[in-house]
């Protein structure tokens, strides 16, 4: 680890990169390295740490995750899908070894079931467990089943021999959609299944990739979670409210809401408060990083859509979507200042005579100039043209 | 060229005028403290609405377009070569030594933060991109060759023995060979910021109205300074001449009349075939504030075309009255431009405070007063060698 005291990405060298390249998802080794120390800039990480991420990614032996789906919709996978840095293949391909994941698996069936049994028995106490969807557990949990087992027992069974747990998405996080009123199949998170157990939760519907890869390879390199909150969410993407670093924050602050879906506000880009955004009571780092890989401004306050609160339990799914928001920070003022209020100070008396009086001042002196001017002037005047 | 010799009218300095203007000067003395002690909201009405206030319109803006003398004086009498208006040149640069230093003054009096003015010298903070930056340094610059035009005046009133000591005269034949150089750099620096005193407003966009904001700006305002500098030395002239008994120079603004005469067409034609060409001239004729404010400044410098360029011209009352009109047209259109026809919007309102317009009015009294006190202790006025236009003292 000598490398390590070198800051320099261009000469420290981790284990043998250049013979790894062509496996690093096509990315030459000064571009591995860059994405390490990007990964590590997202977690608030120094650049030090980028090494340590690369050199936790490419370890001989990759560690093993094993992926659960629940009650849910793969939308937290297509959305893992469309990460570009890296892309899901670097990932499950070059980082981690995806054992088990049903939508990605090579194998069916017996295959695939048999296969994550062995590499559970093999990497017990290792592996990384992954969970996305809810879980049933009305009637033992028979309104999910997989292999012929409820989920919550499969779910159950695998937790006992991870080595750390993520609840990918809201349903995993907090329920979710299957766990919304009524409610009937009795839908849970996956930490409320698991009593005792410490699940990292990534919650969002669904969630970004890279709040997933970051959080992954944080658990990869220093085989502990990043910093969570009170509700086990990684502080570095679910620390602040997406009002805090709104890019329309400033309309809310100013009293410009769109009023109206297409109205003259929300054509002009102002704040969506007033047509339900949940951003002042959500937590979520969705303005600043956006969604797509596509550039600023690309998610959906954004894009005029008022946030739904996807991330917080008790908001998503829950409140009605046009509902006003509870602001955590504070709440605006019924009434704002008139914009063109009277400012700036006016004609006092004291100025007024001030300047009458200079102007009498100057036409008195005009005048007096003025008198018996032209009378001997022609007299001083001539002499002059003569001299010439 | 007609041998003209300067000297000093002398008299006595301390006269009821001087006095009087003296009580003035101190009222301004007493808020410029205020000032600096208790900052600008003591004693001045500007806002964010209206940072411009009259210190800078009428003491810097207007005031400079007075001290245009020189400037206008030099491009007719060095650069065309008409020397028979050399009579006139060194009254006109005393004008514009004290309307330039006394700019800097209210300028300093201005800035919010004057103690970092001096970063405006230092290149590496320069902001070459700044009209404002290029009118701070090209009036700086403009102020320090003006002392430096007009230091012979100083030179030739030293006493032989001073002379002798100091060497003066090797400074003077020194000034005197490399005038040239002076006077080049006297006459590019007002084209470079009385034009760009007409840039800083296009900056304004909608808050001025567009009888006023057009990109002809910089030479509309570059014109009318040349014949406000021509205005101010037809009026100083006059003035002196009526309170001092020298010969009159009627004879010679007879002939300067057409040139300031063709100017002011040149300014109208520009100022009107711009506005009927964007199609605002309906706003002209609007009869609001805007409108109105527009048409006397018309009224005010198209009178002067037409004394100058009747047979009027030749009378001293006629050409006074011709110049005030200039003189008011000119600081009516620069009033307007920066304050007047200026809708800064969200409400806001401004007129001058008492205190400041009396720090305005103590500036332009101390200015008359120290032209008083020049033109009678050093060589400034034409005079022939043999008469003594001076009051005995």
């Amino acid at each position: 680890m000598d490398s390590l005291s070198d800051h320099d990405l261009e000469t420290c060298t981790v284990q043998d990169l250049d013979g790894y390249r062509g496996t690093l998802g096509g990315l030459t080794r000064r571009q591995f390295l860059k994405y390490c120390t990007g990964v590590a800039a997202t977690l608030g990480l120094s650049s030090l740490m980028g090494l340590r991420i690369a050199e936790a990614a490419t370890a001989a032996t990759r560690p093993p995750v094993i992926w659960l789906s629940a009650q849910e919709c793969t939308g937290c996978t297509e959305s893992l899908l469309r990460a570009y840095h890296p892309t899901l293949e670097t990932l499950i391909l070059d980082m981690i070894s995806l054992d088990y994941h049903e939508a990605l698996c090579a194998g069916a069936g017996h295959q695939a079931e048999a296969y994550k049994a062995k590499s559970m028995k093999a990497n017990w106490g290792k592996f990384v467990l992954v969970v996305d969807g809810s879980i049933p557990t009305k009637d033992g949990g028979v309104y999910c089943m997989v292999a012929g087992k409820p989920i919550l027992d499969v779910v159950k069974e695998a937790a006992e021999g991870a080595a750390a747990i993520i609840g990918i998405g809201s349903c995993a996080s907090w329920g979710g959609i299957p766990s919304s009123d009524p409610n009937p199949t009795q839908a849970k998170s996956v930490h409320e299944v698991l009593p005792g157990k410490t699940v990292i939760n990534i919650p969002g519907c669904p969630p970004n990739p890279y709040n997933f890869l970051s959080t992954v390879l944080y658990l990869l390199t220093f085989g502990k979670p990043p910093a969570l909150d009170t509700k086990n969410r990684p502080k570095f993407a679910y620390g602040r409210l997406i009002h805090e670093n709104c890019e329309r924050r400033p309309h809310f602050d100013a009293g410009r809401f769109a009023l109206e879906f297409g109205d003259y506000g929300h054509r002009q880009g102002f704040c969506l408060y007033k047509i339900g955004c949940k951003g002042p009571e959500t937590h979520a780092n969705c303005p600043a990083i956006g969604f797509g890989d596509v550039g600023e401004g690309n998610w959906p306050v954004g894009i005029g859509s008022p946030c739904f609160g996807c991330t917080e339990q008790g908001v998503g799914f829950t409140k009605p979507i046009h509902a006003l928001a509870k602001v955590q920070t504070f709440a605006p003022p019924t009434a704002f200042p008139v914009v063109n209020a009277p400012k700036g100070e006016g004609i006092s008396p004291a100025a007024a005579a001030i300047v009458a009086g200079v102007a009498g001042l100057a036409i008195g002196a005009g005048a007096m100039a003025l008198r018996g001017m032209d009378d001997g002037a022609d007299s001083s005047a001539n002499p002059r043209d003569g001299e010439k | 060229m007609t041998a003209t010799v300067h000297r000093p009218l002398g008299g006595r300095i301390v006269t009821k005028p001087f006095l009087f203007l003296g009580l003035f000067l101190l009222i301004g003395a007493y808020f410029i403290l205020r000032r600096f002690l208790f900052g600008m909201g003591d004693v001045s009405n500007m806002s964010n609405g209206y940072p411009i206030g009259t210190w800078v319109v009428l003491d810097v803006v207007i005031g400079t377009a007075f001290g245009c003398g020189g400037f206008a004086m030099a491009l007719l009498i060095y650069i065309f070569n008409r020397k028979v208006y050399h009579p006139l040149m060194r009254p006109a640069l005393l004008g514009g030594v004290f309307g330039y230093t006394l700019a800097g003054l209210a300028v300093m009096i201005d800035l919010g933060r004057y103690w970092n003015a001096f970063n405006l010298l230092l290149p590496w903070y320069a902001q070459p991109n700044s009209v404002i930056f290029e009118v701070a340094l090209c009036v700086m610059a403009y102020i320090t060759v003006l002392w430096l035009e007009f230091c012979p005046a100083f030179l030739e009133r030293m006493s032989p023995e001073i002379r002798q000591r100091f060497r003066l005269d090797r400074l003077q034949a020194f000034l005197k060979r490399y005038m040239y150089v002076l006077i080049a750099l006297g006459v590019l620096l007002p084209t470079m910021h009385q034009s760009s005193l007409g840039s800083v407003l296009l900056i304004l966009g909608y808050k001025l109205s567009p009888l006023w904001n057009t990109i002809w700006l910089p030479l509309l305002y570059l014109i009318s300074a040349l014949t406000m500098g021509y205005g101010v030395v037809m009026m100083e002239a006059t003035l002196v001449q009526r309170a001092f008994k020298t010969p009159s120079e009627a004879a010679l603004f007879a002939r300067l009349a057409q040139v300031v005469a063709g100017l002011l067409i040149g300014y109208l034609a520009l100022r009107w075939g711009d506005l009927a060409y964007r199609g605002y001239l309906g706003l002209a004729f609007a009869g609001d504030w805007d409108g109105n404010l527009f048409l006397i400044e018309t009224a005010l410098f198209l009178a002067p075309v037409f004394v100058l360029l009747s047979r009027r011209r030749a009378s001293q009352r006629w050409q006074f009255l011709a110049a005030i009109s200039l003189l008011a047209g000119g600081s009516l259109y620069r009033l307007n431009s920066y304050l007047m026809a200026v809708q800064p919007g969200n409400g806001w309102t401004y007129f001058p405070s008492a205190p400041e317009l009396m720090i305005t009015i103590g500036v332009v009294c101390l200015e008359i007063m120290l032209y008083l006190l020049f033109i009678k202790t050093l060589p400034i006025l034409h005079g022939s060698t043999t008469e003594s236009h001076g009051r005995p003292s």
